[in-house]
């Protein structure tokens, strides 16, 4: 019951936020609701329920092992929510407050969806929700992102409906009775039908994909992230790019199960080597510090795709990777956020001198940024190391050295943008406009907290989430 | 009954090539209107023993496709008061030629896939992949977002047409899925195109490029 309050309950309160008509209380719905759910996620974590293999949502190991990360990235960008929307008395929030609470709902269902059609309505939903939020701000820019997301995102999802149909028919040609749950696909095995199969893990592959942000799918990336709000880039980031991960990894359990586990692992270390290819290159030249971040994600879901291609050991260090990157790019994106707001630009031409300008935010970021490119002691470095470990032990030396040139690249990209916007004096006119959006703890210390999860994930992996990726990986790689 | 619905995926292939070869927009908006229409008879024909569900799907289809998402269409484009002609960046000669030797391609690949045999002598998996070809040529040829639209309408079609295969087997949950999702998902692509002419007084996605590298 627990499990399906994750679900129900941000619903209801989007419903409610939609219907309340003051304006400065409403935000507070937010961390409200992610308080509860976070409770409820970590409760769920420690005391995991019993489901069915046959139940359609159910808080399986691998929803474990990733949904709590959402769950705590959403309280802790609900509580910047709250002093954000403050400072953003312009824009009115009923809509933006309500489509967050769908979003992180909708999220929920993603994430234990069981079944093949439920996974597909969840991510179709998210997509959907999340439109609002982007283009929050109202410009003229903030409609081109929001029209190419809509645009890119529809038809990856749209491919990504073909390819369950093709699961299904694969299903249906083995002699399937039309059972579309994970577990029933599996159990099938090599009775599924290896060409609609295959089909159907290339379609998967580009729709869910899409939804990650994998190169070359990404292009939607950049300038949703680039003109979206700091906090709706975070949830974007760290939420929605993560239920599809976990999409694909259930569905690379049926392929693999359908005894084509080889071709789809392989499928997913190119697709994943190239979108950090392409990542790397593009951070050596964006001189936009949000689309800076978007291209860093684009690279850490290719992180992501690698692992998943490694085995257990690597899909172990994949879901690691979700939580480390999840929280550490949360941090980013809120510090971002701050600092764009007062320097009233994002590019390294318009930008300079935020250390002085915006001190804290500025510092967290650079903290931030040095996480994020896998510098000890930070979550992402022990992560990355168990990705690259996964990689030469499973004789992939070849991948595992671009992998190690492409974060040396990266982190070539980042440190130039970041440090020619940190660095300088500030120009006049931002000094205005600083003073309008001044640093308070509201918006300072959920990044700070963010960071500080990171680095504890770092250097103290708490026992239960160590225990929850295994059992995960177990349920992923079923053993011979 | 196979031989009516073949006769309907025919129709839907002769007016994804209609779409590729029109010049106007509203002409495009007929055609893909037309094509919904001919979509949402067809779970009527292939489910042979009526029931409500199967009706329900039916009816749904006919309105959304045939009527409400055209009507927005239309909307936005008066609204918008745009001049009518469609603005290739893929010619239409190329164009046509593409969806004529994929219209081609698909039907010849159909006979080498490994299809139930009751699906065996069907258009089904033909028209769809002709139909998701067309629809991609769209996206990607024509520069008015309405056009673009029309393209997403009939990648969409086709996807629709793919899942009928599986109309009897599966749970109602996806045929329930594809139909809200279709629908709401090109209401909101609707809103979008509304808000996006006030603000570029324009529906040419050609203007939408402040955000490059």
């Amino acid at each position: 019951m627990k499990e399906l309050l994750l679900i129900i309950l941000p619903l209801v309160a989007a419903a409610f936020a939609a219907a309340w008509p003051g304006e400065r209380l409403r935000p507070w719905l937010l961390p409200a609701t992610g308080l509860v759910h976070a409770v409820l996620s970590i409760w769920l974590l420690l005391d995991p329920p019993p489901f069915a293999p046959s139940d359609w949502l159910a808080f399986d190991p691998l929803a474990r092992a990733v949904l709590p990360a959402v769950s705590l990235l959403f309280l802790v960008c609900s509580a910047y929510a709250v002093p954000y929307l403050r400072a953003r008395t312009e824009r009115p929030n009923r809509v933006f407050v309500a489509s967050l609470l769908a979003v992180l709902g909708l999220l929920s269902a993603g994430h234990q969806a069981r079944h093949l059609g439920v996974l597909w309505i969840a991510t179709e939903a998210v997509t959907l929700a999340a439109v609002p939020l982007l283009h929050f701000n109202g410009t003229a820019r903030a409609f081109e992102a929001t029209w190419k997301y809509l645009l890119v995102g529809g038809t990856g999802i749209a491919l990504s409906l073909l390819g369950s149909f093709c699961l299904g028919y694969a299903s249906l040609r083995g002699g399937g009775a039309g059972d579309l749950t994970f577990s029933a696909l599996s159990a099938q095995g090599a009775a599924l039908s290896r060409p609609w199969m295959l089909a159907a893990w290339v379609l998967l592959l580009v729709g869910y994909g899409t939804k990650m942000g994998l190169a070359p799918m990404h292009t939607w990336k950049p300038d949703a992230y680039g003109e979206a709000p700091g906090i709706v880039g975070a949830l974007l980031a760290g939420g929605v790019t993560t239920v599809a991960f976990t999409a694909l990894l259930r569905v690379r359990a049926v392929v693999s199960a359908g005894g084509a586990g080889a071709v789809a692992d392989r499928t997913l270390l190119a697709i994943g080597l190239f979108s950090m290819l392409v990542a790397a290159l593009f951070l050596l030249g964006t001189r936009d510090f949000k689309r800076m971040l978007a291209y860093s994600s684009v690279e850490h879901m290719g992180i992501l795709s690698i692992g998943a291609a490694l085995g257990g050991a690597g899909a172990w260090a994949a879901l690691f990777h979700v939580w480390a990157n999840s929280l550490t790019k949360g941090a980013l994106f809120l510090s971002a956020g701050n600092m764009r707001r007062a320097a009233g630009g994002s590019t390294m031409d318009a930008v300079r001198g935020l250390s002085t300008l915006t001190p804290h935010s500025a510092a967290i970021f650079v903290a931030g940024m040095l996480a994020v490119t896998a510098c000890p002691p930070f979550g992402p470095f022990f992560s990355e190391l168990r990705v690259v470990r996964a990689a030469f032990s499973g004789g992939q030396g070849t991948a595992a050295t671009v992998f190690l040139g492409c974060l040396m690249f990266a982190f070539f990209g980042l440190t130039r943008v970041v440090f020619g916007i940190v660095d300088g004096r500030p120009r006049a006119a931002a000094v205005a406009t600083a003073r309008r959006f001044p640093e308070n703890a509201g918006v300072v210390l959920p990044p700070l907290v963010l960071l500080g999860l990171s680095l504890w994930l770092g250097v103290h992996t708490p026992a239960v989430l160590r225990e929850a990726w295994s059992a995960a990986v177990s349920q992923l790689f079923p053993g011979p | 009954m196979s031989a009516t619905v073949n006769l309907l995926v025919g129709l839907v292939m002769g007016l994804n090539l209609l779409a590729l070869g029109s010049g106007r927009l509203p002409a495009l908006i007929r055609t893909v209107s037309l094509q919904g229409m001919a979509l949402g008879l067809m779970p009527l024909l292939i489910e042979t023993d009526f029931n409500w569900l199967v009706a329900a799907v039916a009816v749904g289809t006919v309105a959304g496709k045939g009527f409400l998402i055209p009507h927005l269409l239309r909307r936005a484009m008066r609204a918008a008061n745009i001049d009518r002609e469609v603005e290739p960046f893929i010619g239409f000669v190329p164009s046509l030629l593409l969806g004529a030797g994929g219209t081609i391609a698909a039907v010849a690949i159909t006979g080498e896939l490994p299809l139930l045999p009751e699906h065996a002598g069907s258009l089904l998996v033909a028209g769809a992949m002709a139909s998701v070809l067309t629809g991609f040529t769209l996206l990607i040829g024509r520069a008015k977002a309405v056009a673009q639209v029309c393209g997403y309408l009939i990648l969409e079609n086709g996807i629709y047409l793919f899942g009928l295969l599986l109309i009897r087997a599966t749970p109602l949950l996806v045929e329930a899925g594809i139909l809200l999702d279709v629908t709401v998902g090109v209401f909101v692509i609707g809103i979008i195109v509304d808000r996006i002419q006030r603000a570029f007084d324009s529906l040419d996605t050609r203007k939408l490029t402040v955000l490059r590298e």
